[in-house]
């Protein structure tokens, strides 16, 4: 015979049961907050769920030949990766280093101990092929992205995986096709998962004990940073604070020769000058990607602007023309590779940095 | 130097009108000894504590005191001069800095925290790290939306979030610490980088206030058996995307709107960001649009080609992500210069992806005997934590380290047992023990000891 208290008990407990089982299967529904938020139409879903993955979920139909590819390369690629995915100027290369005993393998040799090769390039470390095709299309070009269609997009990772021997020159990359392509993929074997580094109750890879008197070691300096970069990073002096119990060394000088034994208490602060004036232009070339292929004084993908204001100093009506290759881009003017448009520049933006170039680019 | 240095004794000079220059304190240093270095270091605007520069100090004191200032005598600036107040003129040498040669496109690059001058846990919003992958955007707040979704019913209520809506909800405000995976990276090999500016400034820490991820997978009606990653992708160009797996989503991952007690900076993900305790940066996607649930990794590009660690085997490990407990000292620490011997407090950053700062220890001998550091409270959880120890520096050679311990037991690994591991091609995850080499000559360096 139960207690009359135990029957109580049991009682209030079999009416929370109720009262949850009657409010609804999901707890979440019994939140006063519930109803904030609306929900996500089918339309919208769609337009933003691209992400493409490793077993091709989400990957659209459609073809593209690396004859295409080609053709959106020079147009809309080339200037930053070069023309055959190989340059090293403003990104990683993308081609290079795999062979075709790495696409037998799936492993790429140049990636192991003792390789002498200078990169590690896309092609090289990238074992899905997914991967490429959801970044072209989420993420490039560079100052469009979003911007090519699908079909386009199946042409440029046709035309990289031709690059890299993955496919022949005639080849139609597909949704239908493009799992016998992972196949070929040169690092499809080179991925591991290290599970105690991603979950966060895991033990690392790493051991160190916590050693407190004399503990193995020779003290001895294995590495320190070379003379020649003692200014690499510019004067640290203007880097740290004007007061307190240090300064910043003038890495402008050699490290003083002689030793500390006197209190040297600077007084007059080394303040940085703020941003020196005239360099709205210069604010202007790094905030529009300009510098992503044109040094001031110097030639990255296409000319520095010196050369542009050299070359067309006392042109007529050279703020105007240098505005249209700004905004439409141009080829054939400093050599092979095009300058592509600038659709992004605004119109103020352009007339200001076309008046700059045009006034000697200083 | 020009002037002959009997010009100076017995008076002081103006301050020169940039600095003291490194011949003048190389010579005071020479002359320490002689009546002259003392007038020397005296003219240049030093206070030297001998009876010679005491001498040359008025008898009655010296000027800042005697000699009353324009803002002591004068009147000062109004109330609301500045809407939004900024850092004293006299700190503007703290500043975000790129590391030259690092990238080569300042849209896909990083600038560094001055960790050299930060004091406590939390980085000052302007001076937080930045990392954009394809620049970055004042986006405006009214247009932004946030949608969750699922594949194959993972989600039964797909949901879009205005910033209303978002912050209408029940929201948290918690402080952790930010870790890019490079950080640290360039040094792998070999010293590579002058200060901890560029050596550790990868690292932020704020307090974050949003709503937890989790509130927002239940609202939306995740099936938790179903699922088991979450994408999180972003709204800029580069749609930034990450796998993160559930349990993490479910833990303590917020969905952040505030930073520091305002909203984020645009450099940070204004308006909407992700924050991921103890992960690596990459995965905290900035401009946050979307997330969506499924059963399989993504494989993404910064999880396929970018934030893999390179190993011994020719292999890359992918998906590593917990930023492993790490430490460095912020002062003294590379290419600072010590102004005096005797007392210094040596001060720095612990840090744990796995969870909070049990103890730091410092050693002054390149790693032979270690002394525990004092834990400056708060002490949390995959967050910053301050430590201190005292220090009297004999005017000797000296090698400054810091290792730390977190509430696992895990102890920050030295440099060449990383590398017994996992190799020099790796760029990311370095967490080994930091070296600076205290000189005779007061100047403290980069160096690797182990």
């Amino acid at each position: 015979m139960k207690s009359k208290f135990q029957q109580t008990l049991h009682a209030v407990a079999l009416t929370a049961v109720l009262a949850t089982l009657g409010t609804g299967a999901a707890l979440a529904q019994s939140k006063p907050w519930h109803d904030i938020g609306r929900d996500a139409k089918p339309a919208e879903i769609k337009a933003w769920d691209i992400d493409v993955r490793p077993d091709f979920k989400g990957l659209p139909k459609g073809s593209g030949s690396v004859s295409l590819g080609e053709e959106v390369w020079e147009g809309k690629c080339a200037s930053c990766h070069g023309t055959f995915g190989e340059s090293n100027e403003v990104f990683t290369p993308i081609v290079g280093g795999t062979t075709k005993a790495d696409i037998e393998r799936g492993r790429v040799k140049n990636l192991e101990e003792g390789s002498s090769y200078p990169q590690k390039t896309t092609m090289m470390k990238v074992a899905t092929v997914s991967t490429l095709w959801d970044y072209i299309n989420r993420a490039m070009p560079w100052n469009a992205p979003k911007s090519l269609s699908t079909d386009e997009v199946y042409g440029v990772v046709a035309y990289i995986l031709n690059l890299a021997e993955v496919v022949p020159a005639d080849y139609v990359l597909s949704d239908q096709n493009i799992a016998d392509v992972q196949k070929r993929m040169p690092n499809r074997n080179g991925m591991v998962f290290y599970e105690p580094l991603w979950r966060v109750d895991g033990k690392g890879d790493v051991k160190n004990v916590a050693c407190m008197k004399d503990c193995p070691t020779d003290a001895k300096i294995r590495s320190s940073l070379p003379g020649f970069a003692r200014d690499a990073h510019g004067n640290i002096q203007e880097q740290n604070r004007v007061i307190g119990p240090v300064r910043g060394a003038d890495t402008t000088k050699p490290a003083p020769t002689a030793p500390l034994t006197q209190k040297i208490s600077v007084a007059a602060p080394v303040v940085l000058a703020q941003a020196a004036g005239g360099s709205d232009a210069k604010a202007l070339l790094n905030s529009n990607s300009c510098t992503a292929c044109h040094g001031v004084n110097s030639k990255i993908v296409g000319p520095g602007f010196n050369e542009v204001a050299a070359k067309h100093k006392d042109k007529a009506g050279l703020q105007a023309y240098l505005i249209d290759k700004i905004k439409n881009g141009g080829a054939g003017v400093y050599g092979a590779i095009p300058m592509p448009a600038q659709p992004q520049v605004s119109d103020a933006d352009a007339t200001a940095i076309a008046a700059w170039i045009a006034a000697g680019a200083k | 130097m020009s002037k002959d240095l009997s010009e100076v004794i017995g008076r002081v000079l103006p301050a020169p009108e940039n600095h003291l220059s490194p011949e003048l304190l190389d010579q005071a240093r020479k002359a320490r000894r002689s009546f002259m270095g003392k007038a020397l270091a005296m003219g240049a605007g030093a206070v030297a504590s001998t009876a010679a520069a005491t001498k040359a100090l008025a008898a009655e004191g010296e000027d800042a005191i005697l000699k009353l200032p324009e803002h002591t005598t004068g009147l000062g600036q109004p109330v609301a001069a500045l809407g939004y107040g900024q850092p004293s003129k006299w700190e503007a040498n703290l500043q975000r800095r790129e590391s030259p040669g690092l990238t080569r496109v300042s849209q896909a690059s990083v600038s560094f925290t001055p960790l050299q001058g930060v004091f406590g846990i939390i980085t000052p919003s302007g001076l937080h790290f930045e990392r954009h992958h394809q620049g970055w955007w004042d986006i405006d707040p009214s247009k932004h939306r946030l949608m969750v979704h699922g594949d194959d019913g993972m989600i039964k209520r797909p949901r879009v979030f205005t910033m209303d809506d978002l912050m209408r909800l029940p929201s948290v405000s918690r402080i952790h610490f930010i870790e890019c995976g490079a950080n640290s990276a360039p040094e792998w090999g070999n010293v590579a980088l002058p200060s901890v500016q560029y050596t550790h400034g990868m690292v932020s820490c704020s307090e974050f206030t949003g709503v937890l991820l989790s509130t927002l997978l239940e609202m939306c009606g995740i099936d938790k058996k179903k699922a088991k990653y979450v994408l999180a992708e972003g709204a800029d160009g580069s749609s930034m995307t990450r796998t993160i797996p559930l349990d993490r989503a479910m833990d303590d991952v917020i969905v952040a709107w505030g930073m520091n007690g305002e909203m984020l900076r645009p450099e940070n993900g204004y308006p909407l960001r992700l924050v991921v305790p103890g992960i690596q940066g990459v995965s905290w996607v900035k401009y946050l649009r979307r997330i969506e649930v499924g059963d399989q990794k993504w494989a993404t590009k910064d999880e396929a080609v970018h934030y893999i660690d390179h190993m011994p085997d020719g292999t890359h490990r992918q998906y590593t992500g917990i930023q492993e407990c790490k430490s460095v000292i912020t002062t003294p620490s590379g290419s600072q210069t010590l102004l005096d011997r005797g007392y210094y407090n040596i001060t720095g950053l612990a840090w744990s992806g796995r969870g909070t700062i049990k103890r730091v220890d410092v050693s002054v001998d390149g790693g032979r005997n270690w002394r525990t550091a004092r834990l400056e409270g708060p002490v949390l959880p995959k967050a910053l934590t301050r430590f201190n120890i005292d220090w009297v520096w004999d005017g000797k050679p000296a090698i400054l380290q810091s290792r730390a311990i977190d509430s696992t037991g895990y102890v920050q690994p030295k440099i060449n047992q990383l590398r017994a591991v996992r190799g020099t091609k790796s760029i990311y995850h370095q967490n080994a023990i930091q070296s600076w080499l205290v000189s005779e000559n007061g100047e403290v360096s980069n160096v690797q000891v182990y």
